[in-house]
């Protein structure tokens, strides 16, 4: 009888093992294949982060993370419709990625060397370039952060901030305790409540978090940015293709940008001499189909989507809610003295 | 027997003897499942690996030795194991979630057996006022999904409490201030022991009198069997652990000092309320976490104690009447321990369940095994499958050394049958 239980315990646990062979066949044919096979595209996004991923009033996804994803749908496909949103928590988002639940993860995650190298993952680009910052309550009357020794700090578990923190006050050799939450909900209600005296996340987080506070006025964030975190898309290693067609989507955006062409004059700018933007709208060469796609592939992102510049001011931008200013940010273009920076098609 | 039966069938033998012999089919067909469950699980475990190889992924438990680099919040498994970044490695932040997940699902189970056993009693109560409370009690807390109720206990316990910078709660009662706890949002504050040298020897003398007071009530018991006799045993044994402690701590020149928490009213803001690492504390997320798993599981087990106590038949309580036993002897002797022999088993899936549920810590900052191992550790490793089945293990454990217990329980409160 107990002999049996345990056989059957054992049994349930090489079923959840064998679970892990399923996508096999799909890894084979190229992530680029199956996708096409199936029709849409399968983002992870995050639950629910104001300007980078997070449901509207009407129940669609919108962010610049999200828009991401329906320019690949767009060069994919050629309908920035086709792409299906799986909402990750930063605890699950890699391993949905390496189990194939998703074919391409969105969802604001910092590039760092382990996660490029260890997790069998690769980076495709940068699509903002993040900071972690701090938020205080003003009432404490902390002007910067080397006034923090003895604070307790509300954060995300899973995520680099963890680490980040912990290396900052190391460095500086302060005390603190650190509350970390599943959830930003749980985290932003902690904070709110007074449990800790420092939210600490990416500077963008914080700016979207802090609208859900009872009084965000009476917030302050700390000018110090403790860490780089470059955010961006993320495919699984080993896939050339698929990988290809990621980074030279967010390519594609940035060098529209560069060259003046947007959703709006895209149309005319398909009968353009100018042989950059004849190269980038695929009237001249076999940019697209080099790369398994439509020659249009990048006419079709411009136009379904926007380029970069476009999904940032709609998204994140002055005159959105997270107010980040992008003029004099490291996320300007190159040209303006940013680091949105993207290789040439040629 | 039955290999005797085949043989006289078929004297010869041969292998049609050996297939006709339900001894030696038998064992030929566990034989075949034997292969076919280690066939299978080779075919696993290749799979696995050969995907984890096409994932370009690292494998093995060498990420145990590796230091880590994030902090944990102050519980009891920081007080028994030092966790401070880089210099804790994997295999310590394991421990520290074991630890904390133990020690939440221990402390959850002897509260919610204490609350569900007087639950249970009161749903029986004769008392309108009694019964009604315990009839609310257990449709309201069973019929909440656990997490929202943990959420929920965290966000009042948050909210009720006093600010960091406050001293504690001022308890009084009828206008007679009783004192301040020292409770605020940052946690419970108490003093910490400090063991002296000499301090083993208390420990010693403190076991010793355990055993002693156990001899006691043995040859008490056996006295009472041969004479009739009764001994106030759990009295004298009770005396003799705490006299024989506290002489021994004495003479030992009283090798424990307490360390009381500090609070700082002055300086910069940040530096004012309960100074780190003086004293201990017992976080709000480990109070909400425990008290809402207790409070969820003793309404169950309320039910079984009732249903227990229900299933004694009332000729029972009649006959210890007629012997003339009291209502509480009656109630000790008679009615519960045979109630006892329908409690135990459900208890025990109650018990399981409330491990199992204490997982749902991470959702309020509880650094439990989970939390921390397979929540920020894992992100930094990065290796689902071993991490994830070290803490299916640790559950594994926890629940078979649990059922092992009540089991043997089980089997002492049995009706021994003569």
């Amino acid at each position: 009888m107990k002999l049996r239980s345990a056989m059957g315990a054992l049994t349930a646990l090489g079923l959840a093992l064998s679970a892990t062979t399923a996508f096999s066949a799909a890894h084979n044919e190229g992530t680029l294949g199956a996708v096409e096979a199936k029709g849409s595209i399968q983002c992870g996004v995050s639950q629910g982060l104001p300007g980078f991923s997070n449901k509207d009033d009407a129940g669609n996804w919108t962010g610049i993370d999200v828009d991401y994803c329906r320019a690949v749908a767009a060069a994919v496909f050629g309908d920035s419709n086709a792409v299906k949103f799986t909402p990750l928590s930063a605890k699950e988002r890699f391993t949905a990625l390496s189990s194939g639940e998703v074919d391409i993860l969105s969802r604001n995650t910092t590039w760092t060397m382990t996660r490029d190298t260890q997790l069998g993952l690769n980076f495709a680009g940068v699509n903002y370039y993040d900071g972690q910052g701090m938020m205080v309550p003003t009432s404490l009357g902390v002007t910067n952060a080397m006034e923090l020794d003895g604070a307790s700090i509300c954060t995300n578990t899973g995520t680099t901030t963890e680490l980040n923190i912990t290396d900052f006050f190391r460095t500086n050799n302060m005390s603190f305790e650190l509350v970390a939450f599943e959830k930003a909900d749980e985290v932003v209600a902690a904070y709110d409540s007074g449990r800790c005296d420092v939210y600490t996340t990416d500077k963008s987080g914080i700016a979207a978090q802090r609208l859900k506070l009872a009084d965000p006025a009476a917030h302050t964030i700390l000018p110090e940015t403790i860490s780089k975190e470059p955010l961006g898309p993320v495919v699984r290693q080993g896939d050339d293709g698929w990988f290809n067609v990621a980074r030279w989507t967010l390519n594609c955006m940035i060098n529209a940008e560069e060259m003046g062409v947007s959703s709006a004059n895209v149309g005319e700018m398909m009968s353009s001499t100018n042989p950059g933007i004849a190269r980038l709208l695929g009237t001249e060469g076999t940019f697209g189909e080099n790369i398994g796609l439509a020659n249009n592939w990048c006419a079709n992102i411009i136009s379904m989507v926007g380029n970069y510049g476009e999904t940032y001011e709609a998204n994140v931008g002055a005159n959105t809610p997270l107010k980040l200013a992008r003029e004099g940010s490291v996320n300007a273009l190159w040209t303006n003295g940013g680091l949105m920076y993207a290789p040439p098609l040629r | 027997m039955a290999h005797d039966i085949g043989r006289e069938k078929d004297e010869g033998g041969g292998l049609a003897a050996l297939i006709y012999d339900p001894k030696a089919r038998g064992l030929l067909f566990q034989i075949i499942l034997l292969l076919a469950v280690i066939g299978f699980f080779a075919w696993v475990l290749d799979n696995t690996i050969t995907n984890l190889a096409v994932q370009n992924k690292k494998s093995g438990f060498g990420f145990l030795e590796e230091k880590s680099g994030f902090q944990i919040l102050t519980t009891l498994g920081t007080f028994l194991i030092e966790a401070r970044p880089g210099q804790a490695t994997y295999l310590d932040i394991f421990w520290i979630g074991v630890i904390n997940t133990l020690a939440v699902a221990i402390l959850g189970i002897i509260f919610a057996t204490i609350l569900g056993f007087m639950i249970g009693i009161f749903r029986l109560s004769s008392n309108v006022i009694l019964r009604g409370f315990a009839t609310v009690y257990v449709e309201v807390l069973r019929n909440i999904p656990l997490l929202l109720q943990i959420l929920f206990f965290y966000i009042v316990v948050l909210r009720l409490l006093p600010g960091k910078r406050e001293e504690g709660m001022q308890v009084g009662l009828f206008g007679i201030d009783l004192g301040t706890i020292p409770l605020n949002i940052t946690g419970l504050y108490m003093p910490f022991p400090v063991l002296g040298e000499g301090f083993g020897t208390v420990l010693m003398a403190f076991l010793g009198a355990c055993v002693l007071a156990w001899v006691v009530a043995w040859l008490a018991k056996k006295r009472q069997e041969a004479t009739g006799q009764q001994f106030p045993s759990f009295w004298v044994g009770l005396a003799l652990i705490i006299g024989i402690t506290a002489v021994a701590f004495y003479m030992m020149g009283s090798p424990l000092v307490w360390e009381h928490p500090e609070f700082r009213n002055e300086g910069p803001i940040l530096r004012r309320g309960y100074q780190a690492g003086v004293g201990s504390v017992i976080v709000p997320e480990f109070i909400a976490l425990w008290l809402s798993l207790s409070l969820y599981t003793a309404s169950f087990i309320a039910e079984i104690v009732r249903a227990g106590i229900l299933a004694v038949p009332g000729g029972q309580t009649e006959a210890s009447k007629a012997l003339g036993m009291s209502n509480g002897m009656n109630l000790r002797l008679v009615v519960i321990p045979q109630a006892l022999r329908v409690i135990i088993p459900p208890l025990t899936s109650q018990y399981l369940n409330l491990t199992k549920n204490s997982s749902l810590a991470v959702a309020i900052a509880y650094p439990d095994i989970v939390s921390i191992f397979a929540g920020t550790a894992l992100n930094q490793i990065g290796q689902e499958i071993e991490m994830i089945f070290m803490m299916m293990m640790v559950y594994l454990v926890i629940s078979l050394v649990t059922s092992a217990f009540m089991n043997w329980f089980n089997d002492r409160m049995r009706l021994v049958e003569r």
